[in-house]
């Protein structure tokens, strides 16, 4: 089972990144998905978590993921030093950020320019997931597509769908 | 069948919608949660063809509901938590009536402290209410029950309401992979809602009816006999369901890796998923562990739980509930049923994830570790037991 914890403040998409890539992932052939934000009632701007778990057979286990595969962050206020007790060994922090950060298990995008240039709002969560895409492999980008635009009005997914694949090319360099 | 991507109460929603309720009444603010709005959805794009009634409150949201049902109009209503216990005035009204009106339960925790997480606290202090009430797993188990609750609660022999249970947030707001039937299958299995318990301009009936200390006895006895048929309804839809959509159910409780446990945890709701995980692991080190999830806590599995844990030599109850001054309702069921059957063995009760509470899975290893010595007791899990162990210093 691969898991993934993401991280942003209320507003910023983290719990439609975490659907997203479920439901991206939900395309493939057995393929088993949960999908759910830290529960409890939604403030903007206060700290929320989403959660995404993907796997070739059904999952039981529904509690909060303790230890992840990535954890992405689309704020990097949220980003410190306690982030790495929340990975999994060989686990890897996907970072939204403008500073460089030096450290082998972090990978950093930019992607409030990727998301100014593009969407004109400062949204990065489908950008995350197109940097995750490229990262780990575990959605393509045409799932990636086909899940946004199930999920967006047109005026959204033709903003996001650029974005994504700006993003994807972005962290593959 | 179409494969999508819901919440377990969007799941729910079409659900609803494959059964075409001629009436939806709902209270559509807090506690309610999304399967109300995700059905006016389908109402306003058509895609439902229902009466959508805006209510101001759940008490008024069953009572519309009683009113559609006593015309002979299949109706739907939704709630959740407080919402449930503003209701419970009309719980009984439903069910003595034999109006059998389906309606979901967002299974979440009850004030005082304010808490809007899950627990199921809400529906198991409604077991007396005369409902039949069943508590889905998986988002997949919610959409289907939304089926089989119209057609056991409109069997004639049942005549009874159907209160189908998500737990909070873990179901209701989780997104998972669902198979979504098609019409034409869903109406091979759910014929249209014909009734003679109805009233009409032709034929007037009063809808609150009385009976005095005469007959009174006479109508209740009718009314546990009508939920008592449940039964043997629950395993004959279930299996014209496995034929129309190859879903295979299992009455009123699922039994895993039972037939040769020594311990066996006994489970409600969506925690289930989690223990048969844990099952799984034990039991590859060889220890004789098992899995008994109940489906149905009214009509209660009395004979089948029986059944199932009779050569084991400990059980232990896990649920997300506490009757205040004794122990969790479905505890006491339970050792109902043992006593009943004569099985005298070691069972305990692990009170668990109240208010949202997450139950890890060291917490269920560690019950099964527990459970082992033979001693019976009531714990609070993470906090302390309350019969044999002293209670918790931590508690305190």
């Amino acid at each position: 089972m691969k898991e993934i914890i993401w991280h942003g403040r209320g507003g910023q998409g983290a719990f439609t990144a975490s659907r997203l890539l479920g439901e991206a992932y939900s395309l493939k052939e057995n393929s088993y998905v949960l999908a759910f934000p830290s529960f409890g009632p939604e403030r903007r701007g206060a700290p929320i978590r989403a959660f995404t778990k993907l796997d070739d057979k059904p999952i039981g286990n529904r509690s909060e993921i303790a230890k992840a595969d990535y954890s992405i962050y689309l704020d990097d206020t949220l980003f410190n030093e306690n982030s790495f007790s929340e990975l999994k060994s060989d686990g890897i922090i996907l970072l939204n950020t403008k500073k460089k950060i030096d450290n082998e298990r972090v990978i950093t995008i930019d992607g409030d320019s990727i998301a100014e240039k593009y969407i004109g709002l400062p949204i990065t969560n489908t950008i995350l997931l197109g940097a995750l895409a490229a990262i780990s492999g575990l959605v393509s980008l045409d799932e990636i597509n086909s899940a946004i635009i199930q999920t967006m009005p047109k005026r959204l997914y033709e903003k996001n769908i650029p974005a994504v694949k700006a993003a994807f090319e972005e962290v593959s360099k | 069948m179409a494969k999508q991507f819901l919440s377990g109460d969007e799941a729910f929603a079409y659900g609803i919608r494959l059964a075409r309720p001629h009436v939806i009444s709902a209270y559509p603010i807090t506690p309610q949660t999304i399967v109300v709005e995700k059905l006016s959805e389908f109402v306003e794009d058509g895609s439902l063809q229902s009466e959508f009634i805006h209510v101001e409150s759940e008490h008024s949201a069953l009572s519309c509901a009683i009113g559609a049902s006593a015309v002979g109009a299949r109706a739907f209503t939704a709630t959740s938590s407080q919402g449930l216990l503003y209701m419970a005035e009309c719980l009984p009204y439903a069910s003595g009536g034999r109006f059998p009106i389906v309606m979901m339960n967002a299974n979440r925790s009850t004030a005082l402290p304010w808490n809007i997480y899950g627990d199921q606290r809400d529906s198991l202090s409604q077991l007396d209410s005369g409902w039949i009430q069943a508590y889905a797993e998986n988002a997949q188990e919610a959409l289907d029950l939304a089926l089989f609750g119209y057609y056991i609660a409109e069997n004639k022999a049942v005549s009874t309401p159907f209160m189908a249970n998500l737990d909070g947030f873990v179901l209701t707001h989780t997104y998972e992979v669902v198979d979504v039937p098609s019409q034409e299958q869903a109406d091979k299995f759910l014929p249209p809602f014909e009734t003679e318990n109805k009233m009409s301009l032709e034929k007037p009936k009063n809808l609150a009816f009385s009976a005095g200390p005469d007959t009174n006895s006479i109508f209740k006895y009718k009314e546990h006999i009508g939920i008592l048929n449940a039964k043997k309804v629950i395993l004959e839809a279930e299996q014209k369901f496995e034929n129309i959509f190859g879903r295979k159910y299992t009455g009123l409780t699922e039994n895993y890796k039972t037939e040769d446990a020594e311990y066996i945890l006994i489970t409600l709701g969506s925690i289930s998923g989690l223990v048969r995980e844990i099952v799984d692991k034990l039991r590859k080190n060889g220890e004789k562990v098992g899995l008994l999830k109940i489906r149905y806590m009214r009509p209660f599995p009395n004979e089948e739980i029986a059944q199932v844990v009779k050569n084991a030599k400990a059980v232990a109850v896990l649920e997300k509930d506490i009757s205040f001054g004794n122990e969790g309702a479905v505890y006491t069921n339970v050792n109902s049923a043992l006593q009943k059957a004569g099985i005298n063995i070691p069972s305990s009760n692990y009170i668990g994830g109240l208010g949202g509470k997450n139950i890890s899975p060291q917490e269920i290893e560690d019950i099964f570790a527990e459970i082992k010595s033979g001693i019976s007791d009531i714990k609070f899990l993470g906090i302390g037991g309350c019969l044999n162990g002293s209670y918790s210093k931590n508690a305190q």
